[in-house]
């Protein structure tokens, strides 16, 4: 991919720019700090270019806008934060269930309720795994700078259209308010992920062979869409065994992707005694912590980073806690993620948890300090 | 007129309905109205919210959207601004549209949008078994008001004149010739349209209110209704007690799509 321009952004614009490279072209939303930037920039950009951005009554049926959208065939982003995630929900869900793409930015603010609405925190890690009812999936990318923000939506943009799955981009008021250089990539080089325009004869909305391209309302495919548990035709279904098949479906399509979903990065020793791992604006205390240990004092030391957070990235935890001794989890909150780190870890090295929940981040002498108590 | 088979998915049938329920009749009233308009099959999607009524989508032969409980316009919103030059059917019961959905409905009146709202209005939330809703009468009975209900309904096409839609009827399952016909006045209005279609509920609400079966029930219905074009002739006394039936408002005002799609056009040069 060619890289040329560089262009100082923030994160909540290389956000919303990066939504735009990627085809999106609906935006529904409702002011909510920290992440009204984004509204703002689809507001200004998306008539410009033939898109529709509208500002909806609620949370709520922003969710619910950008679903019946990206079922009149496009591509489709709304944003918001903490309080406003929590009224998303229950649309999530139904996106998810009746396998509807689209993209949800959460830039993350201090919680729980109206908490410090412009303090950074790391708090809706849970949420976004588990905020909407029942056994569901979902794609969750945390990224730790602007240029991540602004690659890290295209990518989903893209798996949600492919996958029919909608996909968290869960970033913080950090990440949204900090102002970074992305190289953008020259027109037409951009990896976007294209629309099938050729229907199979046979084709079925919620085929049991496997995923189906979506085909947009109005083009006579009569089919119906419901968050109802529905057969092969979108038609409800209340039949055990096509119940558990339909849920099944669901989690089987990101395992069988699961390679193009989860991408974590490692840096440092090979054979760590002491590992971080960090996901979201944490990793950038960590990078700089270890850069110095590693790169400068040669020390054992190395840093997981985790782009997704979920699916949680299984086994790249079990192939760290296989050669560290002790992993770290800096986390801005009062330890969500490192739960996920123990499961996988399962006792094969010593899992220490570094919370800050005060509005603030974690500094990268907070995380040295630890490191160097570990490491003697 | 028969009903087109075409429209109808006829081996989803037979629907999930109690005897004597009205959401038949205004669904067959809706199928008609639509062959009577002459819409492409591909151009109608029918999207609806969550109860009894709301499972009209699933019957109908068209692009059908069934969404959660209250939140059929704010879907509905989405893909107009989408595709606008498709026409779109929200079926949605009194609940649904009037308590969990309240702010979806005057939102979408104040925009003007162009969806053709059917509320099947029965004053009662049937599918979770006779709780009162914004639209249930005052002192009727329901089991979350088991000795009458004290609050008072919305008046439901004053709420969304005041709210800013731009055509507004009302008609009933006893009528369905002329419900028929107000779809296709709503259907053909450019802006947002409210059609409250009332409806029996003898299982969850007639019978709890003594208003009899279904019969007694459409009879007290019809009888109850009087055409507004009458009652501009009839004075206060007379009108004690009744429901007016017909189109209560049309106008003309700016239309959201086709506004905001000019717009688009505009700014793209």
């Amino acid at each position: 991919m060619a890289e040329t321009k560089p262009v100082l952004m923030q994160g909540n614009e290389a956000c919303a720019m990066g939504a735009i490279s990627a085809g999106v072209r609906f935006y529904a939303g409702y002011p909510i700090t920290p992440s009204t930037e984004v509204a703002e920039i689809m507001a200004a950009k998306l008539p410009e270019i033939g898109g529709v951005f509208i500002q909806m009554e609620d949370e709520i049926a922003s969710m619910a806008a950008v679903i019946g959208a990206s079922i009149g065939g496009m591509r489709t982003l709304t944003a918001t934060s903490g309080p406003g995630f929590s009224l998303k929900q229950e649309n999530l869900g139904y996106a998810i269930m009746a396998e509807i793409p689209c993209v949800v930015v959460n830039v993350q603010r201090m919680g729980p309720s109206t908490g410090v609405p412009t303090a950074p925190a790391q708090g809706d890690v849970m949420q976004a795994r588990w905020g909407t009812h029942g056994d569901h999936p979902i794609i969750v990318f945390s990224p730790s700078s602007v240029y991540e923000t602004y690659y890290l939506t295209i990518a989903a943009v893209n798996l949600s259209q492919k996958l029919r799955q909608p996909v968290i981009m869960l970033l913080d008021e950090v990440i949204g308010h900090m102002r970074e250089k992305v190289f953008i990539p020259e027109a037409g080089k951009l990896l976007v992920e294209k629309s099938s325009d050729q229907i199979p004869s046979d084709w079925k909305p919620y085929d049991e062979k496997g995923l189906t391209p979506l085909v947009p309302f109005g083009f006579g495919h009569y089919y119906h869409v419901t968050g109802l548990f529905h057969d092969q035709y979108g038609f409800p279904t209340g039949d055990p065994p096509h119940v558990e098949r339909a849920l099944d479906r669901l989690h089987a399509k990101l395992e069988k992707y699961r390679d193009e979903i989860v991408l974590t990065n490692y840096i440092g020793h090979k054979e760590p005694r002491v590992a971080i791992v960090a996901y979201g604006c944490t990793v950038r205390s960590a990078r700089s912590v270890v850069k110095k240990a590693y790169w400068q004092d040669r020390l054992p030391v190395g840093l997981l980073s985790l782009q997704t957070i979920w699916p949680f990235p299984a086994r790249e935890i079990e192939a760290l806690a296989k050669q560290a001794d002790v992993i770290i989890v800096p986390e801005m909150n009062m330890g969500q993620l490192v739960g996920e780190v123990e499961r996988y870890v399962c006792g094969q090295a010593k899992v220490v948890p570094l919370n800050r929940y005060d509005g603030e981040m974690i500094t990268p002498d907070q995380i040295s300090e630890l490191i160097g108590r570990w490491l003697s | 007129m028969q009903l087109t088979q075409d429209f109808l998915r006829t081996k989803k049938l037979p629907h999930i309905w109690c005897p004597g329920c009205g959401n038949g009749i205004v669904t067959a009233a809706l199928v008609r109205a639509i062959e009577r308009a002459g819409y492409d099959q591909r151009e109608v999607v029918i999207v609806s919210g969550i109860g009894c009524s709301s499972r009209a989508a699933g019957y109908l032969n068209f692009n059908t959207l069934h969404t959660t409980h209250g939140r059929a316009l704010a879907f509905a919103t989405g893909l107009k601004m989408a595709r606008p030059e498709l026409t779109l059917f929200v079926i949605m019961g009194d609940g649904d549209c009037s308590a969990i959905g309240g702010n979806h409905f005057i939102h979408s009146a104040r925009r003007n949008i162009d969806l053709n709202a059917i509320v099947v209005n029965n004053h009662i939330y049937g599918m979770t078994g006779g709780q009162h809703s914004p639209l249930t009468p005052t002192g009727m009975k329901a089991t979350t008001a088991p000795g009458g209900t004290l609050e008072r309904a919305f008046d439901l096409l004053e709420l969304a004149k005041g709210a800013g839609a731009t055509f507004g009827a009302r008609g009933n399952a006893a009528q369905p010739r002329q419900l028929e016909q107000l779809i296709t006045r709503a259907a053909k209005h450019k802006g947002f349209s409210v059609v409250e279609a009332l409806s029996p509920c003898p299982i969850a609400y007639g019978r709890r209110n003594k208003l009899g079966g279904a019969v007694e029930m459409l009879k007290g219905m019809k009888e109850s209704s009087v055409a507004v074009e009458r009652a501009a002739e009839m004075d206060e006394a007379d009108l004690e007690g009744k429901t007016l039936n017909g189109v209560l408002f049309s106008n003309d005002a700016p239309e959201f799509s086709s506004e905001y799609h000019r717009m688009i056009k505009k700014d793209q040069g």
